[in-house]
């Protein structure tokens, strides 16, 4: 990278060549340009390393605290410029350094460039001379926002400051095109008394008992995962893991939802390995199991796979932590890794618009993630909270230095004074903007009283942890940083975090939509004979979506910790909190692309269903709900009501379940050129299971048990596996959303659960009855005798998609108890079968032995990906 | 009974191997990577993990801490010691026990399900076993593939250190099968799977990874009764 872009520039800088210490660099001045770092994610959340794009920014201040600024109509004009120029301008490194700096960002030479005579821009520099142009286009900011900074500090900013603004007012950190939207999950939001903390914060905390709380969210990190694979995914994993950790909470376990293009497309083969690898590379070697996720392939992804990342973590109730740096006086503490020039740019680069081609070129600009520093981190910050030495704390993701220092202080409405001197570095020749934006990984920003600081350092000493107080908390309202003797930012915090723009975006249905209504998978030509349904079921339980995942899954430690009751593939994952009691969580993640894209409204409610539906299924009680919502780019007024509708209709949805939203994640900018993915929100949902002993697994075990199918079947396979995998087909209306009978079938699950009829239980969702019944033979090798439900075509039976079904596995001699129950609570339910034998059978229509069904199910993903057998290798290895 | 459980700063599944202990019916110490006390323990296990990040090799650094050089002193006198995954690579590269675990030979971290046969019952871990059986615990590694020159493995198997075998598929290309081997007076195994993720039937594929940790009390009670 670096870029061609030289020539244009001038290299301004390049005069400025340090007087300074030696170690300032030349290249200084321009002004904001390096860098661009705009993106980073925002507050709250980090996302993660880096790379983030603007838009996958941390909805928390989001909703609630939007502090209501102007809203300002359609922004638009111009912005699709700026953001096109950055975009493309790789413009990766930041210039620094002695790099030549010009490169990269692209502006216009003649726009902003700046003399300095001597070292860095100052306030004092600004001060003397207000007329110098900067580059703000170039960072992602418009006219107008330009103004409004300049109106706020009464000057021009300096290039730090200009750099600060761009990241804090991007997309990616300020929400600024999803904030009139994202109210709605807190206006809206159903009164909870298990919620400890909801929308603002890094993640909702609910309460679990009187003394224990489990904190949870779910983010992207969809750029730099196409760009580098492992470290974009492995960073993104790194940075969900810091916000819970911010909370207060020891993580506990992560989940992936993994999204890519075409299975056999080369680029899935290189994206895929190394996303899965850094999932696995870095969870693993935190020592967090991974509990569930998902793996979807679909063509709309090419390009712009989705690699979004949950964590949950459990913390005493009285334990949560507090991210406002309160008390002037106290220290600002960096802990954690050396700050260095990795990640600079990259939120900017990466997140800040959509991918052309060259994309290969932006690698540098993904962080590298190092979990044995994260390992160390955690535990520094677990003891340091045990002896109750912090009076804030907040993690370092995008944005790094800059965005937490504006944001504890903006959170305490105090101030803060700031040497950036005693920041350790990796390079010492890092200039002030490079260090404040700086997105190095694994690091966390502390409050500490000056009495506790001494503590503080010896455990961070004591776990070989850096550890230095870079500042002091001040009652001046104004952030203040010094670098080399001089003041080179100077601002009110709050103008950074809570001041930006908001836009209430264009909006208007996407044109082809009517159309695609009207093509019904109904009417495609479906399997009629006995034979036609046998290749039918095992050409879908061998297509790429429902497939054995374990080619994946086995990548991923799922037992650490001792406490991992159920992981994938079962419904949820389910997880030991207290040892004493039994007392767990149930977390499922779920999402589907084709129903959104046909109705995002009802595609978001779906995703909250099923995810809601598998927690259910395994006895557990849905509570509370966290989200991340990938899209294309906002600019585009189709892909904007795509995000209306959806988060309209999870909003709805948690008011019509009962549970809020606690908590989550915007990725837009999810397209390539004009073409965005479908729209994907993901949904996860956490219940709780009083004692998880009482769980409910998925798969058949016992013969003569019982298969019911609860809930109504429907002619509905628009949208649905069946018409893509066999007709490649999208269209039509997904299936119908029957929130009250989900909730209907919850209870009905709870309830059997805990009167001891259920052997187990598995829901239905994509692929159908047919899936399901694959699923639970295949989980044990245990086969069933199934009678297909009456006055239903059995290609109907077996493939729709209708919502608010599960079948349930009823011990013997437990099934006219269990149905009088569901007869007692008005839930429909069939009995369907029998478990038993080796094979699958559907008396009069087919019978699959389990070997065949097996081997159907399980080569796909090792044909697509490499083989699972290891050669047998004697080969003494170097490693 | 006390069972030492080390914890070095990048150990991962040092809570399971203590919560092991304590269901076996002893009493779980912590060890600290960087004391040398071992704290009276009758016993030591070192757990699963990524010691010191190990960016280098297995193990290659944990060899040095302080507290090793106490469990090789400890070991060469005859306490149990038992090393799990890492804690194997640990023992390799400290030279308590002969050969090397490799990288995985399909190059993944695998994660599964796996039955062993247990070859060796004369270790104090093994003990409680039958020659013979055979047992599901689970395997996850990333460099769990053992490695050693053609003489050395054919002297284990000819000396009975060949504790266990991988059955119904290798996990990571180890040679001849080994999942875990002994030294040559017994008292210290390497085991490559997790018996300490296998001690409840709630969380564990089965219960048989217990017999691991009840094997070492009941050979202490014996030595212990034995002295007395």
């Amino acid at each position: 990278m670096t870029t061609m872009e030289n020539q244009t520039v001038p290299v301004p800088q390049a005069r400025g060549a340090s007087t300074s210490e030696g170690s300032a660099p030349e290249g200084s001045g321009t002004e904001g340009s390096a860098t661009d770092g705009f993106a980073t994610e925002g507050s709250a959340p980090e996302g993660s390393a880096t790379a983030e794009k603007p838009d996958e920014t941390a909805r928390e201040q989001a909703t609630d605290e939007v502090p209501d600024p102007e809203v300002i109509d359609d922004p638009e004009d111009e912005s699709d410029q700026a953001e096109l120029e950055s975009a493309d301008v790789h413009a990766e490194e930041d210039f620094g350094g002695q790099e030549n700096l010009g490169d990269e960002s692209g502006f216009d030479a003649d726009e902003e460039v700046i003399d300095e005579p001597d070292g860095p821009d100052t306030v004092p520099l600004a001060r003397r001379r207000p007329d110098d142009r900067q580059p703000y286009r170039a960072l992602g900011l418009q006219d107008d926002e330009y103004s409004k900074i300049r109106d706020i500090l009464g000057r021009r900013p300096t290039q730090s400051e200009l750099l600060m603004y761009s990241i804090m007012w991007s997309e990616h950190c300020s929400y600024k095109s999803s904030k009139v939207h994202l109210r709605q999950f807190a206006e809206k939001a159903v009164p909870s008394d298990r919620l400890l903390a909801g929308i603002g914060e890094n993640a909702g905390v609910i309460r679990l008992s009187d003394d224990i709380a489990v904190t949870f969210k779910i983010e992207s990190h969809n750029h730099p995962s196409f760009v580098e694979p492992y470290q974009g995914a492995a960073t993104g994993v790194g940075g969900i893991v810091r916000d819970i950790l911010a909370m207060g909470a020891r993580p506990i376990a992560v989940m992936d939802p993994l999204r890519f293009g075409a299975p056999d497309h080369p680029d899935t083969s290189r994206v895929l390995p190394g996303i899965v690898g850094g999932v696995g590379g870095y969870g693993n070697c935190l020592g967090l199991p991974n509990i569930g996720g998902e793996l979807v392939f679909d063509p709309c992804y090419q390009g712009n796979p989705l690699l979004n990342a949950l964590c949950v973590g459990v913390l005493p109730v009285g334990g949560l932590q507090n991210k406002a740096a309160t008390g002037p006086g106290n220290s600002v503490i960096l802990l954690g890794a050396k700050t260095g020039r990795d990640g600079i740019g990259g939120a900017s680069v990466l997140a800040s618009a959509t991918f052309g081609s060259g994309s290969e070129a932006r690698r540098p600009n993904v962080q590298v993630g190092d979990p044995f520093a994260e390992k160390l981190l955690i535990e520094v910050c677990l003891e340091i909270y045990r002896a109750d030495l912090v009076v804030g704390i907040q993690d370092l993701g995008a944005a790094g230095i800059a965005c937490a220092l504006t944001e504890t202080a903006a959170a305490a409405g105090t101030g803060m004074a700031v040497n950036l001197d005693t920041v350790p570095l990796r390079e010492p020749s890092m200039l002030p903007h490079e260090i404040l934006a700086s997105e190095s990984q694994e690091r966390m920003l502390l409050i500490v009283e000056p009495g506790k600081e001494h503590t503080v350092l010896a455990i961070a000493e004591r776990w070989g942890v850096p550890a230095t107080k870079i500042g002091e908390v001040t009652d001046t309202g104004r952030l203040i940083v010094e670098w080399h003797g001089q003041t080179v930012v100077d601002v009110p915090p709050a103008s950074l975090a809570d001041d930006g723009p908001v836009y209430a975006r264009p909006m208007r249905e996407p044109s082809d939509l009517p159309l695609m209504r009207a093509d019904r998978a109904e009417t495609l030509p479906r399997p009629r004979t006995g034979d036609e349904l046998r290749e039918t079921l095992l050409r879908l339980a061998s297509s790429p979506n429902l497939c054995d995942k374990s080619w994946v899954t086995e990548q991923y430690d799922r037992y650490v910790l001792g406490n991992t009751v159920l992981a994938q593939p079962e419904d949820a994952g389910v997880l030991r909190i207290d040892e004493e009691s039994g007392l767990g969580i149930a977390l499922s993640v779920d999402g589907n692309g084709r129903y959104s894209r046909l109705d995002p409204y009802a595609g978001a409610q779906l995703a909250l269903a099923e995810a809601y539906r598998n927690v259910a299924a395994t006895g557990a009680t849905p509570v509370a709900v966290t989200d991340c919502l990938n899209f294309g780019s906002p600019e585009d007024p189709q892909v904007m009501w795509q995000f209306a509708e959806a988060v309209r209709g999870l909003a709805d949805g948690c008011v019509e379940l009962g549970i809020p939203v606690t908590g989550g994640n915007v990725s837009f900018y999810n397209q390539t050129g004009a073409v965005a993915i479908n729209p994907t929100p993901v949904v996860g949902v956490l219940g709780i299971l009083d004692n998880v002993a009482e769980r409910v697994p998925m798969g058949l075990r016992n013969e003569g048990d019982v298969l019911v199918l609860l809930g109504d079947t429907r002619t509905e396979l628009s949208g649905g596996e069946w018409a893509w995998v066999v007709h490649e087909h999208l269209g039509g209306r997904p299936p119908k959303v029957d929130l009250a009978r989900e909730k209907l079938l919850a209870t009905v699950i709870a309830a059997g659960a805990e009167r001891g009829h259920l052997s187990a239980v598995h829901d239905l969702s994509d692929g159908g009855l047919a899936q399901t019944l694959v699923e639970a033979c295949l989980r044990h090798g245990v086969g069933a005798t199934v009678a297909l439900p009456e006055g239903i075509e059995p290609a109907v039976a077996l493939f729709s998609e209708s919502t608010g079904r599960a079948l349930a596995v009823v011990a013997r001699g437990h099934d006219k108890a269990f149905t009088a129950l569901a007869e007692e609570h008005g839930l429909p339910w069939t009995a369907v079968g029998v478990v038993g034998g080796s094979s699958l059978a559907v008396p009069e229509q087919f019978t699959i032995p389990l070997d065949e069904l097996r081997t159907a199910w399980s080569g796909t993903l090792p044909a697509l990906f490499g083989g699972q057998e290891p050669a047998g290798g004697q080969e003494p290895a170097a490693d | 009974m006390r069972i030492g459980v080390v914890t070095f700063p990048g150990s991962l599944d040092d809570g399971d191997a203590r919560r092991a202990v304590r269901l076996a019916g002893a009493e779980d110490i912590s060890l600290w990577h960087n004391d040398p006390d071992l704290h009276r323990v009758d016993a030591v296990i070192l757990p699963g993990g990524f010691s010191y990040g190990d960016y280098l090799r297995a193990g290659a650094i944990a060899r040095f801490a302080p507290v090793m050089e106490s469990i090789v002193d400890a070991a060469r006198g005859g306490m149990p010691v038992l090393g799990v995954c890492n804690g194997f690579q640990v023992l390799c590269e400290a030279h308590l026990l002969p050969g090397a675990l490799a990288r995985n030979a399909h190059l993944h971290f695998r994660n599964r399900d796996q039955t062993l046969r247990v070859l060796s019952t004369t270790t104090p871990w093994t003990m409680n076993f039958t020659e013979g059986q055979e047992i599901l615990i689970p395997v996850k590694n990333g460099e769990g593939r053992y490695v050693a020159d053609e003489a050395v493995l054919d002297e284990l198997e000819a000396s009975d250190r060949v504790v266990a075998r991988y059955v119904g598929g290798n996990p990571n290309g180890s040679s001849r099968d080994i999942a875990a081997i002994r030294n040559e007076a017994g008292n210290v195994v390497g085991i490559m799977p997790h018996p300490e993720h296998a001690v409840e039937a709630l969380t564990g594929p089965s219960t048989d990874g217990l017999a691991f940790f009840v094997s070492v009390l009941a050979h202490l009670a014996g030595r212990v009764g034995v002295e007395a």
